[in-house]
C-alpha cells in the first residue's frame, strides 16, 4: 500500500517535528560483552562462517554465566565522556526479558535505571555552518542479538518466510546505546539535523577509536523517532520509531519521509499509529512493523549475576585526558589544514566523506587530489548504484591509485578504469592494472610507428597540420590512442604527432 | 536391622577422609574403590532412584588416576575417591538435565567450575543425582524423572531438592557428593537423611556451570557423611572463580584444617552460640525439638555459651523468598526455548512462538510453570515495587537481623527442618505446607551467610533429625570448626555417626 505524502514545505507550515535517536554502537573489542568469544566486530573476525564465534554464554546454555568485558566499559565511558555526559559512579546491569529466537537467552543484559552515562550533549554542523546541539539523555552498555535469516517467502522479512536461519556470531557484541532527548527546532532543517547528528556520532566514534562505525556493516544502527504536532500545540504527537535506517542518507530521506507521511495523515483527520517501522532503502519509503506501546513489558529487574559496574574517578579521568577532538573542531582544523575552498569542504562533508578523504590523505594522497576522487568518480559511482561511497572502495586503494598516476605509471584515464576494477573486487589498483594490462606505452618507436601510420591514413589531416592548422590534430590523436588501446599519455602523443607532420 | 557395622572389606563404609587414606597409601586402588561403589549403586539404587545416571567412564577415570600414582604422581589427598554430581551441574559426556525432561538427554560441552576442580582433585565422577526439577522442591518428587527415596524408609523423602546426593551419600553410593542450596536444597536433605550438608557462603563457590535457579540465592556445596568430608570438598571446589563475576576474590582458610581441629579438641569453650527465636518455633515436631533441646545441652557441657536471640524479620522470609525465586527462575528459565538446546515438541502451529509455546507446556512440571508464573507476575509492571522491590527490602531487613545477632553470638544454630522426612505424596497436593518447610534454611540465602545441616539423633519414628549451623558472611571456616565439634560429642553418645545406624537396604547389602 502507498502512503499519502504531504509536500514537505506545506507539511512544515502546518506541524512542527520532533525526533528523538537511538543510535546503537557496536564497540571493536577482542571479544564479546560479557563472555571471551571472538567479537565480530574486531577486523580480525569479520568474515568468520555463521555461528562460529559462539561459546556457552553466546548460546545461552545453561549454566553459563556472564563476565563485564573490562575493555567494553573503558570505550563505553570514553563515548559518554566524548558526548560531553556525566559518568555514573556506579552502574547496573539490567535483564531486558523478551522471547525471540535472535535471543539465546531469551533476556539481554542491558542497563535501565542506572546506565554508565548520562545527560549530555552534541553539538552538529550543518552545511551552511550553522551548529545546533543535540541533547543526550543517556548511553548504555548492552549485548547485541544474534542475526535472523528468513528463508523462503519474497520480502526477506519474517512474515511469509517458510524458516528462519539463526547466527549467533553476533549474539553477545559490546553495544553502546545513546538515546536524545526529544529534539525541538529542527524544521526544515530537521532531516539534515538527522543525518548530521548521525555522522557526528560516527565521527566521534571513529576518532575514539572504539568502532569501524560502519552503517553498511551493522556497526553503527540508527532508529529515528519522529512526531509532529500542529503549530500552536503544546503536548507532544504520536511518534514512530523507524528501524533498519543504514545510511547516512537513509537517515535524511527517512525523517523526510516520516514528516510528510504522517503531515498527510493529520491533515486528513487520522491519527498516527504508535509502531516501529521499517525503512525501504530501495523504495525510499517506510511500512508499518510491528505495533509499540509503552506498556511493553519487559519485566526489568536488577541482573543478578553481575556486579554494579563502579568506575573509579582516576579512571575516568585518565578517559578524559586521553579524549580526541570534538568533530566540528577537527572540521575546522582539517578544512585549513587542507586548504580546501568553502565549496570544495562542503562537497566532502555533505557527501559524508570527511572521514574517507582524511583516511586516503593520511595513507599518502594529497588532499586536493583526494578530494577529486571522492566527490567526482566515486561520488558519481555510488549516486549511480545508489550506495555508500565507502562501501565501494578502501581509502588506501584511492591512494595507491593517485600514486600510479603521479608516477606516471597509470593516465587520469586508465586510473578510472582500475578504479572500475577495483569497485568490482578484482583487487588492489596495482593488481587491477597488471590483470588488465593497463599501463601506459613509454616505448617512443611503438608511438612513432602508431603516429605516422595514422598520418599516413589520414592525408588531409596531415596536409592541415602542415598547413598550420594544429587543432586538426585531435584526429590523429585519437586514431593513435585508439590503437595503442588507450594507454599512452595523449601528451605526449599529441608531440609526436606535431613532430612527425614536419617531418 | 543387620549390616549395621561396616565390614573392614567394604569400603563404601567408610568416611571419605579414609577411604582417601587408604588411596592415598596404596592399600586400595581407586578401580577397588569406584567398582566397590558402583557395585553398591547396581544394588541399591533400583530400590532408591539417588542416581538419573551412572558413569560409563568411572572406571577408566579410577584407571587413570592409580596409573598416575603408580607412575608417581604427587596427586590430590582426595585423588581417586568418588563423588556423585546433582543432575543440576553441567557434565561434560553426562546428561546434565536438572531433572526436568526439557533437558533430556542434553550433554553439555563444558564442565561446571566444580565440576572441573574435583576432576582437576582426581575424584572419580560416579554419575548425576536426582533433584527437584531445576532444583524447585523439597522432596524430590518434583523430578521428571521420578522421586528418590530415603535410605532409611523407602516410604519417605529423601529431602530436596538434592533429595539424590543426600541419598546416595546416606544409602553408602557415594562417600562424596555435590549439592546446591537456593533455600535449603543441600542442609534439609541433609537433615532427613542423616548426613552433612554445607551450603557455603554465596560467592564462596563458583556457580559457573550450575544450571541456576535463582542466581542471587544459589550457592553449591558439598554433601557427605561427616564434617571432615564437607570441609575437603569444600576446600576443592571453593575459591574465586573469574567465569563467575559473583564469586569472591580472596583468600580462603583450609576449611578441613579447621574440621580437623575442632574434632580434635572437642571443645565449644568460650564459643557463643545463639538460639533463633523464631526458628525455635511451634510449627516444630516434638521429637524435633527434644533433639535440639538434647544438643544444646551438649554444646553446654561442651563449654558453649548458649543465648537466645531475635530475628523479627524472619516472619516474612518464606512470602519474600517465594517472590525472588520465581522472579529470577522465571528469567532464567527462558532460556529453555527448543531453538538452541533441549526438548523440541513441534506443535499444532508452525511459528517459532508455537514450537516454544508447545515445548514448554510438554518440557516442564506443573511446579516449574507454577512458579515461572508467580515470578512473571512479580516482575510486571506495576506489580514490580509491591512485589520483587518489597521482597528485596525485605532481604536486607533480614540481612541486618543476622547482622544483629551475630553481635551476641559467634554462631546460630536451629532444627535444620521442622519434621523428620514425610512419606512420599504426604504433602505433595498442598505447595505451600512444602513451602512452609524450608522457613528454617531459607534466611541463610536470602542474607548470603553459610550455613550447614548435621545430624543430632533419630526422631520417634526412627528417622534422622537435623540441626543447622550458621555463621556470619565469609565465616564458614567457624562451621566446621564447631560442626566437627559437635559430631565428635554426639559420636561419643551414639558410639558413632549417625549414618551408622542406617538400616540396611536390601539382602544384597549385607
Amino acid at each position: 500500500m502507498k502512503d499519502r505524502l504531504m509536500d514537505f514545505d506545506e507539511a512544515l507550515e502546518r506541524f512542527e517535528p520532533v525526533m528523538g535517536f537511538e543510535v546503537h554502537v557496536e564497540l571493536g573489542t577482542r571479544t564479546k560483552m560479557f563472555s571471551a568469544a571472538p567479537n565480530p566486530a574486531h577486523p580480525d573476525f569479520h568474515d568468520a562462517e555463521p555461528n562460529t564465534l559462539v561459546d556457552p554464554l553466546s548460546l545461552g546454555l545453561p549454566g553459563s554465566l556472564p563476565v563485564v568485558n573490562e575493555q567494553a566499559v573503558r570505550y563505553s565511558i570514553a563515548l559518554g565522556l566524548a558526548l560531553n555526559c556525566e559518568i555514573a559512579t556506579s552502574s547496573r546491569f539490567a535483564r531486558k526479558n523478551y522471547f525471540y529466537p535472535d535471543t539465546p537467552k531469551n533476556y539481554q543484559i542491558s542497563q535501565y535505571d542506572e546506565p554508565i552515562a548520562f545527560e549530555g550533549s552534541v553539538e552538529v554542523e550543518l552545511a551552511d555552518g550553522r551548529r545546533v546541539t543535540i541533547p543526550i539523555e543517556r548511553a548504555h552498555m548492552e549485548e547485541d542479538a544474534g542475526k535472523l535469516t528468513h528463508v523462503g517467502g519474497a520480502t526477506g522479512r519474517i512474515q511469509g518466510a517458510e524458516y528462519s536461519l539463526v547466527d549467533y556470531n553476533r549474539a553477545g557484541v559490546p553495544l553502546v546505546e545513546i538515546v536524545t532527548k526529544p529534539i525541538f527546532g529542527g524544521e526544515r532543517s530537521a532531516p539534515e539535523i538527522a543525518k548530521a547528528y548521525v555522522a557526528t556520532i560516527r565521527d566521534i566514534v571513529l576518532s575514539l577509536g572504539i568502532s569501524e562505525a560502519r552503517m553498511e556493516r551493522g556497526n553503527l544502527r540508527c532508529d529515528a523517532n519522529v512526531s509532529l504536532r500542529p503549530r500552536g500545540q503544546e503536548a507532544l504527537g504520536t511518534r514512530t520509531e523507524t528501524k533498519n535506517v543504514n545510511s547516512m542518507r537513509s537517515v535524511e530521506r527517512a525523517v523526510r519521509y516520516e514528516i510528510q507521511r504522517q503531515a498527510a495523515i493529520l491533515a486528513a483527520g487520522g491519527t498516527i499509529v504508535q509502531e516501529t517501522r521499517h525503512w525501504h532503502e530501495d523504495t525510499g519509503t517506510t511500512s508499518p512493523g510491528r505495533p509499540k506501546s509503552d506498556a511493553d513489558d519487559y519485566r526489568y529487574f536488577p541482573e543478578p549475576d553481575l556486579l554494579p559496574v563502579a568506575p573509579s574517578r582516576e579512571l575516568v579521568e585518565e578517559l578524559r585526558a586521553q579524549l580526541p577532538e570534538q568533530p566540528v573542531a577537527r572540521r575546522r582544523r582539517l578544512k585549513a589544514e587542507w586548504g580546501f575552498a568553502d565549496l570544495e569542504f562542503q562537497d566532502v562533508v555533505n557527501g559524508d566523506m570527511l572521514h574517507l578523504v582524511e583516511a586516503t590523505v593520511g595513507a599518502g594522497a594529497a588532499p586536493q587530489a583526494a578530494r577529486k576522487w571522492w566527490t567526482g568518480e566515486i561520488a558519481r559511482v555510488a549516486n549511480e548504484r545508489g550506495v555508500e561511497a565507502s562501501t565501494l572502495v578502501e581509502p588506501a586503494h584511492v591512494a595507491e591509485l593517485q600514486r600510479l598516476i603521479d608516477e606516471g605509471t597509470l593516465t587520469d584515464r586508465l586510473a578510472r578504469q582500475a578504479l572500475e576494477g577495483v569497485m568490482a573486487g578484482e583487487g588492489s589498483p596495482s593488481e587491477v592494472a597488471a590483470a588488465r594490462g593497463l599501463q601506459v606505452v613509454t616505448d617512443e618507436s611503438a608511438l612513432v610507428a602508431a603516429v605516422d601510420e595514422a598520418l599516413a591514413a589520414q592525408p588531409d589531416v596531415l596536409q592541415k597540420i602542415r598547413d598550420g592548422k594544429v587543432q586538426a590534430a585531435g584526429a590523429v590523436i585519437g586514431a593513435v590512442m585508439k590503437a595503442m588501446r588507450g594507454q599512452a599519455d595523449a601528451a605526449r602523443v599529441r608531440a609526436i604527432v606535431l613532430d612527425r607532420a614536419q617531418a | 536391622m543387620s549390616g549395621l557395622r561396616a565390614e573392614p572389606a567394604d569400603l563404601t563404609r567408610l568416611a571419605g577422609h579414609e577411604l582417601a587414606g587408604l588411596l592415598a597409601s596404596g592399600e586400595v586402588s581407586s578401580v577397588e574403590a569406584t567398582q566397590a561403589h558402583l557395585d553398591r549403586i547396581a544394588a541399591v539404587d533400583g530400590e532408591l532412584h539417588a542416581f538419573l545416571h551412572v558413569n560409563a567412564g568411572a572406571l577408566d577415570a579410577a584407571r587413570a588416576i592409580d596409573e598416575r600414582r603408580a607412575a608417581g604422581e604427587q596427586l590430590h589427598e582426595l585423588a581417586g575417591a568418588p563423588i556423585a554430581i546433582k543432575d543440576v551441574l553441567c557434565t561434560i559426556g553426562m546428561p546434565s538435565t536438572s531433572g526436568s525432561r526439557i533437558l533430556e538427554g542434553w550433554v553439555p560441552p563444558y564442565d561446571a567450575t566444580v565440576v572441573a576442580r574435583v576432576k582437576a582433585a582426581g575424584l572419580v565422577a560416579l554419575g548425576k543425582t536426582n533433584m527437584d526439577e531445576f532444583a524447585m522442591g523439597s522432596s524430590t518428587e518434583h523430578s521428571a524423572y521420578g522421586p528418590t527415596r530415603n535410605p532409611w524408609d523407602p516410604e519417605r523423602i529423601p529431602g530436596g531438592s538434592g533429595g539424590g546426593s543426600a541419598a546416595a551419600v546416606a544409602a553408602f553410593e557415594a562417600p562424596f557428593a555435590l549439592g546446591s542450596d537456593t533455600g535449603g536444597s543441600i542442609r534439609q536433605p541433609a537433615a532427613v537423611t542423616g548426613t552433612v550438608g554445607v551450603k557455603p557462603t554465596y560467592g564462596g563457590v563458583s556457580r559457573y556451570g550450575a544450571i541456576a535457579l535463582a542466581s542471587s540465592l544459589d550457592q553449591v556445596g558439598p554433601v557427605t557423611r561427616t564434617v571432615l568430608d564437607s570441609a575437603l570438598i569444600h576446600d576443592v571446589i571453593g575459591g574465586h572463580d573469574p567465569h563467575d563475576s559473583t564469586s569472591l576474590d580472596r583468600e580462603w582458610p583450609s576449611f578441613a584444617a579447621a574440621a580437623r581441629e575442632g574434632a580434635a579438641s572437642g571443645s565449644l569453650q568460650g564459643v557463643r552460640v545463639g538460639i533463633v527465636k523464631e526458628l525455635d518455633a511451634e510449627g516444630t515436631a516434638d521429637d524435633v525439638q527434644a533433639r535440639f533441646r538434647e544438643t544444646v545441652d551438649v554444646l553446654t557441657a561442651a563449654g558453649a555459651e548458649v543465648v537466645e536471640v531475635s530475628c523479627p524479620s524472619f516472619a516474612y522470609s518464606v512470602a519474600a523468598y517465594y517472590l525472588i525465586l520465581p522472579a529470577e527462575a522465571s528469567s532464567n528459565l527462558a532460556r529453555f526455548d527448543s531453538v538452541r538446546f533441549g526438548l523440541r515438541v513441534e506443535g499444532p502451529g508452525q511459528t517459532v512462538e508455537d514450537v516454544m509455546a508447545a515445548t514448554r507446556e510438554a518440557g516442564f512440571g506443573a511446579e516449574v510453570k507454577r512458579r515461572i508464573i508467580l515470578g512473571t507476575y512479580a516482575l510486571s509492571a506495576g506489580y514490580y515495587d509491591a512485589y520483587y522491590g518489597s521482597a528485596q527490602k525485605v532481604r536486607t531487613l533480614i540481612q541486618r537481623d543476622f547482622d544483629a545477632a551475630f553481635e551476641q553470638a559467634d554462631l546460630l544454630i536451629s532444627p535444620a527442618a521442622p519434621t523428620t522426612a514425610f512419606k512420599l505424596g504426604e504433602k505433595l497436593d498442598d505447595p505451600l505446607a512444602m513451602y512452609v518447610n524450608d522457613i528454617t534454611t531459607i534466611p541463610a540465602n536470602l542474607a548470603g551467610i553459610p550455613g550447614m545441616g548435621l545430624p543430632m539423633g533419630l526422631g520417634d519414628d526412627g528417622m534422622p533429625v537435623g540441626l543447622q549451623l550458621l555463621a556470619p558472611m565469609f565465616e564458614d571456616e567457624r562451621l566446621y570448626r564447631a560442626g566437627a565439634a559437635i559430631e565428635a560429642l554426639l559420636a561419643d553418645r551414639w558410639g558413632g555417626i549417625l549414618t551408622t545406624k542406617a538400616p540396611a537396604l536390601t539382602e544384597a547389602t549385607r
